[in-house]
């Protein structure tokens, strides 16, 4: 046989779905973005009996109304792609619940094949499921799967492959009574919409009239567009809303939930489903833990706990083989150093290119382990709980629930990515809390700002580092609250969101689930770092290395050397008093490159916070990534040195400047933290929502974070030195 | 008198008579499977009593008490 075959994997979340689609398609997966949206479009590719199947994953929704993001791009894959087949994932132990996304892909016609899911769990709850009546009573085929053991994949490819075939292509829509009432109003809009041809390349005619009765704001907008008889159908549907209103006391689409929600009840008490144990025998383990960790006391304990946890994990773990990227890069730079010959094609490589890539790539394993914990945390269902629990809280600030995620993810926990935080801010439904959180959610300490806390802190505050690094952690949250705050009662007012939202059942996630989760993420960091951060280091190494000295200055350097050499002072004392005039010449070379004289320019006003010339180098460079922060500092303090890697030397160099105290670092700890999110940031915050808000909050964080910086360095100078 | 959801006490039972919401809250409501007739229980309050968290047609949902006000029920005895 020739020819592609395209599935479509859909279900409820949490209904097992990505697990089936990761063990269906293991490794071979391609990740993308829906266009101008920023639901994630997962494929895999694979053969099964010469035919080259390509899996979608389509994104976990409810229902196929226009609610979410999520449940709109699944309708749209449906009917513009018309894959050959949808696989409908069924969590087989919340059988009705999940029943009701399938009766909507039958009333749209599309074939459809039903995977019962978590068949070992519902056999564990004593739920009874006759797989062959279902597939007889619903008309189509039944397979029953373990999606975590990968059992009864292959069987469930066969049957979708073979259904596909047998239907061809064609669509066969569902016709589901809806009660004297709509009935006759759903004939007659589908007598309309077939005359005319009405959306009908698109939709089946009976699907349409029933999402103009369901007042779904996506097809109403699209048949105004269109014309035709859309004016005509909207009075149909409010004559019968109406006589529902009048009649009934309830509205079309409450009465369309009803009667699917009735047939599902009616096909399943047909002795598909029935229960071994009653409801109060069933152990029920989700419920105890819920007990436990949602308990009014222990529920917060535990979670600041896992929290707490989380973060030194990270750190201790995380360590070991950031230690070892940092010696793998440090002799690189070395070798470099000794096969290529002084000039500015070595400091490019070594100082730019090397220095600039090292000091990112050396944050992958921290940033992996976080993300490890978090997709562990997300996966198990406990995520789900820190937002029912900290929802009330978060509320007071006009946030949501969700907010939390996204703070968490950007490093509320320490050693986040903004960029995936603000990605996360999409399960927001209302455009004004996720523009709050998306607005708020940078302040957080994500991983590229922890170098320079670490230094800092290594610098300043070394009796006391976990606890400074915690109270940073602190501050960030109360910034970010505070500022929502305000947000939420000033420029974006409005009505809190719906928290409506399923608690799932706590589940032990699947390694391959968590590592394929993380190393998603991983990627891309590793890609930011391998694309935008290189050419923002070279960028940087160009500003501060053009244009070079005057030749006049750089003989007079050249002349003290000449001196030195020629003095009566011994070998070792000469050698010194070089390295010394070589920093002198550096240091010159710097204050005289673009980068020195923009960093200069800013210093009259930047010293109100205790920043010199340097140090705003260093954070003109954090806009294109904080990471580059460090490495910035390291340049500008070691440019031209022998040995370029030695970070520990850079904290005691900083510590013995006397341009440094313990204010100032305070006040570019504040400022570090708060200031414009990195270029990579904003260009996602754009994406997530508009260029005015991102460039909104490039401006607003930075003016905030220097504010406060000012006060922390005046107050810091009073109290500390 | 019609009682909302926000009355139910941790582990009372009810069935949902009418859901007052409309529009988009409606809809999800719905989606979520909270239709008239609907058996559900409360099965617990997030630490500051807001959230709640409801069993309903074998899963757990959680709403506030906002939107719990617009759900009317009639209480359960409990049978089991």
């Amino acid at each position: 046989m020739n020819g592609t075959t395209t599935i479509a994997l859909a279900g409820n979340p949490n209904s097992g779905k990505t697990t089936l689609f990761n063990a269906i398609t293991g490794a071979r997966q391609r990740v993308g973005n829906y266009p101008g949206i920023t639901v994630e479009r997962k494929e895999g590719t694979i053969n099964l009996d010469d035919v080259k199947i390509n899996v979608v994953d389509l994104p976990g929704c409810y229902s196929l109304s226009a609610y979410s993001q999520e449940e709109l791009v699944a309708r749209k894959v449906l009917v513009d792609e018309r894959p050959d087949i949808v696989v409908d994932i069924v969590d087989a132990t919340r059988l009705e619940r999940h029943l009701y996304l399938a009766v909507q892909f039958f009333e749209l016609g599309i074939p459809v094949v039903l995977a019962l899911n978590m068949m070992d769990e519902a056999g564990k709850q004593g739920v009874r499921i006759d797989s062959a009546r279902l597939s007889s009573l619903l008309n189509c085929p039944v397979v029953e799967t373990v999606a975590r053991s990968g059992q009864g994949k292959q069987e469930l490819m066969r049957k979708a492959l073979d259904h596909a075939k047998q239907r061809g292509g064609i669509w066969e829509p569902l016709k589901i009574s809806y009660g004297p009432d709509l009935d006759v109003a759903l004939d007659y809009m589908v007598e309309k919409i077939e005359a005319s041809r009405f959306m009908t390349n698109r939709y089946p005619a009976r699907w349409v009239a029933l999402k103009y009765l369901e007042a779904d704001a996506e097809v109403l907008a699209s048949g105004r567009t269109l014309g035709g008889p859309a004016q005509e159908l909207e009075a149909i549907v409010q004559r019968t809303r109406e006589h529902i209103q009048k009649t009934l006391n309830t509205v079309p689409e409450a009465l369309i939930a009803d009667y699917r929600y009735g047939l599902i009840n009616s096909i399943l008490r047909q002795d598909v489903l029935s229960h071994e144990r009653t409801q109060k025998e069933r152990i029920d383990v989700s419920a105890k833990l819920d007990s436990i960790l949602t308990n009014r006391l222990l529920g917060p304990a535990i979670m600041f706990g896992v929290l707490y946890a989380m973060f030194q994990i990270t750190f201790t773990v995380g360590e070991i083989p950031m230690g070892w990227l940092e010696s793998l890069f440090g002799w690189l730079g070395e070798t470099a150093t000794a096969i290529i010959p002084a000039g500015l094609v070595q400091s490019l490589i070594v100082s730019g290119i090397i220095d600039g890539v090292g000091g990112v790539m050396g944050f992958v394993p921290l940033i992996g382990i976080m993300f490890l914990m978090i997709s562990f945390l997300e996966d198990s269902g406990y995520m789900a709980r820190v937002a029912y629990m900290l929802d009330r809280i978060l509320r007071i600030f006009g946030l949501h629930g969700c907010s939390a995620m996204p703070f968490i993810v950007s490093g509320g926990i320490m050693g986040g990515c903004a960029v995936p935080g603000v990605m996360a801010t999409r399960t927001l439904r209302s455009p004004k809390e996720k523009l709050a959180t998306l607005i708020t959610a940078p302040f957080m300490p994500c991983g590229a700002k922890l170098p320079v806390f670490l230094l800092l802190i290594a610098a300043f505050f070394s009796e006391n580092e976990a606890q400074i690094m915690f109270l940073i952690t602190l501050f960030a949250w109360t910034m970010a609250l505070l500022v929502s705050k305000l947000l939420r009662s000033t420029i974006i007012k409005g009505e809190p969101t719906p928290f409506i939202m399923e608690l799932p059942p706590y589940r032990l996630p699947t390694l391959q689930g968590v590592l394929i989760h993380s190393w998603e993420r991983v990627w891309q960091y590793i890609r930011k770092a391998g694309t935008v951060i290189l050419a923002v280091s070279v960028l940087l190494w160009a500003a501060m290395t053009f244009p070079g000295l005057p030749v006049e200055e750089a003989g007079k350097f050249e002349a003290d050397r000449q001196a030195i050499a020629t003095s009566a002072h011994d070998q070792e004392q000469q050698q010194a008093l070089i390295v010394e005039i070589d920093n002198l010449e550096a240091q010159a070379t710097l204050k005289h490159s673009v980068a020195g004289r923009i960093g200069s320019f800013f210093e009259p006003v930047s010293q109100w916070a205790g920043f010199d010339w340097r140090t705003n180098i260093a954070l003109v460079g954090g806009f294109a990534a904080k990471e580059v922060i460090v490495s910035t500092f390291g340049t500008a303090y070691s440019l031209g040195e022998v040995d370029p890697e030695d970070s520990s030397s850079l904290s005691s160099r900083i510590a013995a400047d006397p341009a440094w105290n313990k204010a100032t670092a305070l006040a570019l700890i504040v400022f570090v933290l708060l200031y414009a999110p990195c270029f990579v940031t904003v260009v996602t915050m754009a994406k997530e929502s508009s260029w005015r808000w991102a460039l909104f909050s490039t401006c607003f964080n930075t003016a905030l974070g220097f504010g406060l910086a000012v006060a922390a360095y005046q107050v810091g100078s009073l109290l500390l030195v | 008198m019609q009682k909302s959801l926000r009355t139910l006490g941790v582990h009372e039972k009810a069935r949902i008579t009418s859901i007052t919401a409309c529009g988009e809250m409606g809809r999800r409501l719905r989606d979520m499977g909270l239709v008239t007739g609907t058996e559900v229980e409360v099965v617990g309050r997030a630490p500051l009593k807001d959230p709640v968290a409801l069993r309903l047609r074998d899963f757990t949902l959680t709403l506030r008490n906002n939107e719990a006000d617009c759900i009317m029920i009639e209480r359960m005895e409990d049978k089991s």
